[in-house]
C-alpha cells in the first residue's frame, strides 16, 4: 500500500519503522533535510524534503493514488491542514495527530467530519487509556479490551509461589472452573501458543482471554488482588497525565499529581478541579514520602523523560506500591526496564504505531471481514486481532475442529451478539460474529489468512 | 564491524556470478567451442564453491549493515568478482598470463574497455561474449542487481546502493530500494534490447549486435574487431553514437519520462549541461579536423562518434583519433575527466560534480567581492546543502590525489609522458583507449605486470568512486581496537 507520512519526529519515526516492516511503500515528508536523510538511511522508504502542507510537495510525493496519508508533526493545526489538502489532492484516507485537549474534548467529531479525516490519533490519550485499563486490574501487567469490553486480553506474569506455577494447562482447567483461555506464553524471549499439556513456570509471561466477569473470578481463585486502584499518584503534569487524571476522577478515584513547574501545576489546577496538585521535585524522595507514596495503590511515572520515569518507578517499587506504571518511549529502554523489574510499561509511540498498523491492515482486507482491533502483545512478538465477520467466507459455518489453521494461530474467542464465549471444536463462526484471533509470527490481514 | 554480514553479501554476489557465467557457457555450447565451454564451467564451479563457502561460514542472526559494512562489501565483492571472472580467460589459455586476465576482467566489470589483447579477432566467440557481458553487468552494478533479485530483510541496504552507484546524490525512484533497483534494471534492459534491434536493422550479425550493445550499454567499449567500430557502415556508427549518448544520461530521467513528466526531465540542469558540452565539443572538433577529411559529413560523423564515445567513457573508436590535431586531442582528454551524468553507467567525475564545482568557484569569487553576502548554490531546482558541497569538494581533492599517485607509479615505465598520462586518465575514468602508446589502434599489452596491477586498481577506484576501496584498505577499518 502507498502510504505518506508527514513529520518524522519521535512518533513519526516509530510509525515509519512499523509501516515499512509491514511491507508498505512509505514516503516521508519533513522540512528538515537532516531528519529526512536519517530516516531514509534507517528505513527502506523514500524521503522528500518540504512542507507537508504545500501542494507541490504533496503532488511530488505522489499524493494522487496514495492509499493512506498520515500527518504527525508537532502541530495539530498543521496536521489538520495537511490532511485536508491531502484529501482534496486525492489521498484515499487521511489520519491526523490531534493531541491538544481543547480540540479533543469538544470539537473532535466536528473537525473530523468537516476535514474528511478517517481518524484522529492522539498518542497521549491512547497511552492514558492504556494506563487507566491497567489500573483497573492492578495484578495484571496489561489489559487490552476488545469490542464493547465483553472480552479482555490480560497479560500476567507468573510469580514464584503462584498456585499455577508448575501446573499444566489441562490441570489448570480442571482446578479452576472459570471460562478462560491461556492463549500465549512467552518464555525466554520466545512466544508460543500452548497446548493442553504445556506446563507453566514461574517467570512466564502469559496471555489470557476471558470476559471481565470471568477474569474477576479467576483472579480471586488465584489469590490475586482484583481490586482496582483507588488512590493514585501521578508523576509529571504531562498531556498523558491530564487525560489519565480525568478518566480516574470520573471513576471516583483519588488522584495526586506531582510536577516541578508552577505554571503547569496552575494549569492542571484550572482544568482538573478534583485532583490534588503538588508542586515539587519528585526526584527528592522526601517529597514523595511526605505525599504518602507508601499509602498509594498505584504510581504512574508519566514525565517526558524516560530515565526519570524508570528511576522513580524503581523507587516506588521499593516503597511497596502495589502497582507501578512507567511511560517509556524508547524501545531499548522498555526491555531494559522490564529486566530490572518494572512490569507495566506504556509507550505512546508504540501504541500509535500499532493503531496505524492495524488501520493499514484493515484497509487491505477485502473479503468482507473488517479488522476492528489489533494489539501487539508480549512485547510485540504476538498479535491479538479482532475481526467483524460481515459476510460469508471460507471459514464461516464450518465447525472449528474441521478448519486447518496455520501453525501458531488460535481462535481465542467469539462474541455473538452480546454474548462472549470461548469456542470449542464444535462451534462455528457465523456472519455478524466478532472473532478474536491470536497469531504469533504471522501477518494477518484478513480472517481467511488464518487457514492453511 | 559486522564481518559475517560482509562475508554473507560477498558470498551471495559471487554465487550470482556463477549464474552469470552460465550465459557465456551457453554461447560456447552454441558455437561448439569445447575449451571455452570447460573453462566457463570450471569458472562457474569455482564461483559457486567460493560463494557457498562464504555464505555457509557467515551464518548470523545480526543482519544489520551500516555504512562501513556496505562500503567494504562493495569493494571486496568487486575485487573477488574480477579475480573469479578472470579464471575462464586463463584456463582456456586465451590469455596465458593470469594478471593480464584479471586486468581484462576488471576492465570489463568497471566498463573501461582497456585491453591487453593484441589480436581481438583471434579470441573465441564465447570469450568475446563474456568480455562484453561483464561490461553490461558492471555498468549498472552487480550489487544493485543482486538486491533486485534476492529478497532482503536486512537493514541498511541503502548503504550498498550508495557505495556502488556513481554520483554525488543518490536518490530513490520509489520508496522500496528493491523496486528502485528493479526499475533501473528494467530501463537498462529495455534500452539494450532497443539498441540490439536497431543494430540488427543495420544488418549487423546477431552476435556482434549483442556484443556491441553490451559494450555501449555499460559504456564499456569492448568490441570484436581490432579496429573497433571503424569497419561498420555509417548507419551503424550513428546508432552506436546515439545510444552511447543515451547511456550517459541519468537513468532517473528515463523514469520521469516513463511517468510522462517530460518537463521535469528535460529541464534537468545536468542534462542540459551534458548536451551543451557534447554539442560544443563536436562543433569545435569538426571544424578542427575538417581539413583532414575534406568532407563535412565524414568529419562530423567521426567527431560526433568520438566525442560521444569519450564523454560517456565508452571508448569505441571509428578512427585513430591519436592522429588528430592537438586541439581535438586536448578536448577529448578533458572530456575523459568530465564523464557522463550522475546515475548513468558512465565514469569520470560526472557532469553534475563539474557543474557544482564551477558554481562553487563562482560563489567563492562573489564572497571575496562581497564578504557579507549570503548565497546558496542552486542546482536542479533546489539549493545544495553544505554536506553535499563538502562531499563534492572532498571527492575532487581525493580524485586528484589518486590520479597523481597512479600517474607516478605508472611513470616508472619507460613510455612517454603522453602515453602514461593518457593511460592513467583513460583507466581511472573508465574510458579505455588513451593517446600515443595506448591510443585506439594500440593496447595495454606493453605494460609490465606491476603497471597492469596498478591500472586494474585505478579502474576499480574510478568505477566505485574511490571511497569504498580506500575504506576497505585503510588499517583503521581492520584494527581490532575499539574504533
Amino acid at each position: 500500500m502507498k502510504i505518506i507520512v508527514v513529520g518524522c519526529g519521535k512518533i513519526g519515526a516509530t510509525i515509519i519503522e512499523s509501516l515499512v516492516a509491514e511491507g508498505h511503500d512509505v514516503t516521508v515528508i519533513d522540512k528538515e533535510p537532516s531528519i529526512v536523510s536519517e530516516s531514509v538511511e534507517l528505513y527502506d522508504c523514500m524521503g522528500i524534503c518540504g512542507s507537508g502542507a504545500d501542494c507541490k510537495t504533496l503532488t511530488d510525493s505522489g499524493i494522487d493514488g496514495c492509499d493512506l496519508f498520515v500527518s504527525v508533526t508537532g502541530s495539530d493545526e498543521f496536521n489538520m491542514l495537511s490532511c485536508f489538502m491531502a484529501k482534496r489532492l486525492g489521498a484515499a484516507h487521511t489520519i491526523a495527530r490531534i493531541r491538544n485537549p481543547e480540540y479533543n474534548d469538544h470539537d473532535l467529531v466536528f473537525l473530523r467530519r468537516e476535514l474528511g479525516l478517517s481518524m484522529a490519533i492522539n498518542p497521549e490519550l491512547l497511552a492514558a487509556r492504556e494506563v487507566f485499563n491497567t489500573l483497573q486490574l492492578p495484578s495484571a501487567v496489561k489489559i487490552e479490551p476488545f469490542s464493547r469490553r465483553s472480552f479482555e486480553m490480560i497479560e500476567l506474569r507468573i510469580r514464584e509461589g503462584s498456585p499455577i506455577d508448575g501446573m499444566s494447562l489441562i490441570e489448570m482447567r480442571k482446578q479452576y472452573k472459570q471460562k478462560f483461555l491461556i492463549c500465549a506464553v512467552r518464555r525466554d524471549g520466545e512466544v508460543v501458543i500452548p497446548h493442553g499439556n504445556f506446563v507453566l513456570k514461574s517467570g512466564d509471561h502469559i496471555g489470557i482471554t476471558a470476559s471481565p466477569a470471568e477474569i474477576q473470578k479467576l483472579f480471586k481463585a488465584l489469590g490475586l488482588s482484583k481490586k482496582k486502584a483507588k488512590t493514585i499518584m501521578i508523576l509529571g503534569a504531562s498531556r498523558t497525565s491530564y487525560y489519565l487524571s480525568k478518566m480516574l476522577l470520573e471513576g471516583g478515584s483519588t488522584v495526586k499529581v506531582i510536577d516541578q513547574s508552577a505554571e503547569r501545576c496552575a494549569e492542571f489546577c484550572e482544568s482538573l478541579p478534583g485532583a490534588i496538585i503538588i508542586k515539587g521535585d519528585a526526584a527528592q524522595q522526601d517529597v514523595l514520602a511526605e505525599e504518602g507514596i507508601s499509602a498509594a495503590d498505584a504510581f504512574a511515572a508519566l514525565t517526558g523523560i524516560d530515565e526519570e520515569n524508570i528511576l522513580l518507578s524503581l523507587f516506588a517499587e521499593s516503597q511497596n506500591v502495589p502497582k507501578v506504571v512507567a511511560k517509556i518511549n524508547r524501545n531499548e529502554f522498555g526491555s531494559l526496564a522490564e529486566k530490572i523489574g518494572i512490569e507495566s510499561i506504556v509507550s505512546p509511540r508504540r501504541t500509535i504505531a500499532n493503531v496505524l498498523v492495524g488501520y493499514a491492515r484493515g484497509l487491505q482486507n477485502s473479503m468482507g471481514s473488517k479488522m476492528e482491533t489489533l494489539y501487539k502483545i508480549m512485547d510485540g512478538d504476538a498479535e491479538a486481532l479482532e475481526f467483524n465477520i460481515q459476510q460469508e467466507n471460507a471459514i464461516t459455518g464450518i465447525p472449528l475442529k474441521e478448519i486447518k489453521l496455520k501453525k501458531n494461530i488460535l481462535i481465542a474467542g467469539i462474541i455473538r451478539g452480546r454474548r462472549p464465549f470461548i469456542p470449542t471444536g464444535d462451534d462455528s463462526i457465523s456472519v455478524g460474529d466478532m472473532v478474536i484471533v491470536l497469531a504469533a509470527g504471522h501477518r494477518i490481514n484478513d480472517i481467511t489468512d488464518i487457514i492453511k | 564491524m559486522n564481518y559475517r554480514m560482509v562475508f554473507n553479501i560477498i558470498g551471495r554476489i559471487v554465487m550470482a556470478e556463477a549464474a552469470l557465467l552460465l550465459l557465456p557457457t551457453a554461447v560456447a555450447l552454441y558455437y561448439g567451442e569445447k575449451t571455452s565451454l570447460s573453462a566457463f564451467l570450471i569458472g562457474a564451479g569455482i564461483a559457486l564453491f567460493v560463494g557457498l563457502l562464504f555464505v555457509l561460514i557467515s551464518h548470523t542472526k545480526n543482519r544489520s549493515i551500516y555504512a562501513g559494512e556496505g562500503f567494504i562489501s562493495v569493494a571486496f565483492a568487486w575485487i573477488l568478482l574480477s579475480v573469479i571472472g578472470a579464471v575462464p580467460f586463463y584456463i582456456s589459455g586465451e590469455i596465458p598470463n593470469f594478471i593480464d586476465a584479471v586486468f581484462e576482467t576488471v576492465s570489463g566489470f568497471t566498463t573501461t574497455g582497456a585491453s591487453i589483447l593484441t589480436d581481438v579477432e583471434a579470441m573465441s566467440k564465447s570469450m568475446l561474449f563474456w568480455r562484453s557481458f561483464t561490461h553490461w553487468v558492471g555498468g549498472m552494478g552487480v550489487l544493485v542487481f543482486v538486491m533486485a533479485i534476492v529478497p532482503s530483510n536486512s537493514k541498511g541496504t541503502m548503504n550498498i546502493m550508495r557505495a556502488e552507484m556513481p554520483g554525488p546524490i543518490i536518490g530513490k525512484l520509489v520508496p522500496k530500494i528493491k523496486n528502485t533497483a528493479k526499475i533501473l534494471y528494467l530501463i537498462y534492459i529495455a534500452l539494450t534490447v532497443l539498441e540490439i534491434i536497431f543494430l540488427l536493422a543495420g544488418k549487423m550479425s546477431l552476435f556482434e549486435s549483442v556484443v556491441h550493445s553490451f559494450g555501449t550499454a555499460g559504456t564499456g567499449g569492448f568490441g570484436v574487431k581490432s579496429n573497433s567500430i571503424a569497419g561498420y557502415t555509417p548507419y551503424l556508427q550513428w546508432v552506436i553514437t546515439i545510444f552511447m549518448l543515451i547511456f550517459g544520461i541519468n537513468f532517473n530521467l528515463f523514469y520521469l519520462i516513463l511517468l510522462r513528466r517530460f518537463r521535469t526531465a528535460l529541464c534537468s540542469g545536468e542534462f542540459l549541461c551534458y548536451i551543451g558540452i557534447v554539442a560544443a565539443s563536436i562543433g569545435i572538433i569538426t571544424a578542427n579536423i575538417y581539413s583532414m577529411y575534406g568532407n563535412f559529413s565524414e568529419a562530423f560523423r567521426a567527431s560526433s562518434f568520438q566525442v560521444s564515445s569519450i564523454v560517456t567513457t565508452t571508448g569505441y573508436a571509428t578512427t585513430d583519433f591519436n592522429l588528430w590535431p592537438g586541439l581535438s586531442k586536448g578536448i577529448l582528454l578533458i572530456l575523459m575527466f568530465i564523464g557522463g551524468c550522475a546515475g548513468s553507467t558512465a565514469g569520470g567525475l560526472k557532469v553534475s560534480r563539474v557543474v557544482m564545482l564551477f558554481k562553487l568557484i563562482g560563489r567563492e569569487i562573489k564572497k571575496i567581492l562581497h564578504p557579507r553576502s549570503v548565497s546558496r548554490i542552486r542546482f536542479e531546482g533546489g539549493s545544495l546543502s553544505e554536506t553535499t558541497i563538502d562531499s563534492v569538494t572532498v571527492y575532487f581533492a581525493i580524485y586528484i590525489v589518486c590520479f597523481v599517485f597512479i600517474f607516478l607509479l605508472l611513470s616508472i615505465e619507460s613510455f612517454g609522458l603522453e602515453t602514461n598520462l593518457s593511460a592513467t586518465a583513460a583507466c581511472f575514468n573508465n574510458v579505455g583507449p588513451g593517446f600515443a602508446g595506448v591510443g585506439p589502434a594500440m593496447n595495454y599489452s606493453a605494460y609490465s605486470d606491476f603497471s597492469t596491477v596498478v591500472l586494474s586498481f585505478a579502474m576499480l577506484l574510478g568505477r566505485l568512486e574511490i571511497f569504498p576501496l580506500i575504506i576497505a584498505l585503510s588499517p583503521s577499518t581492520w584494527s581490532r581496537k575499539y574504533r
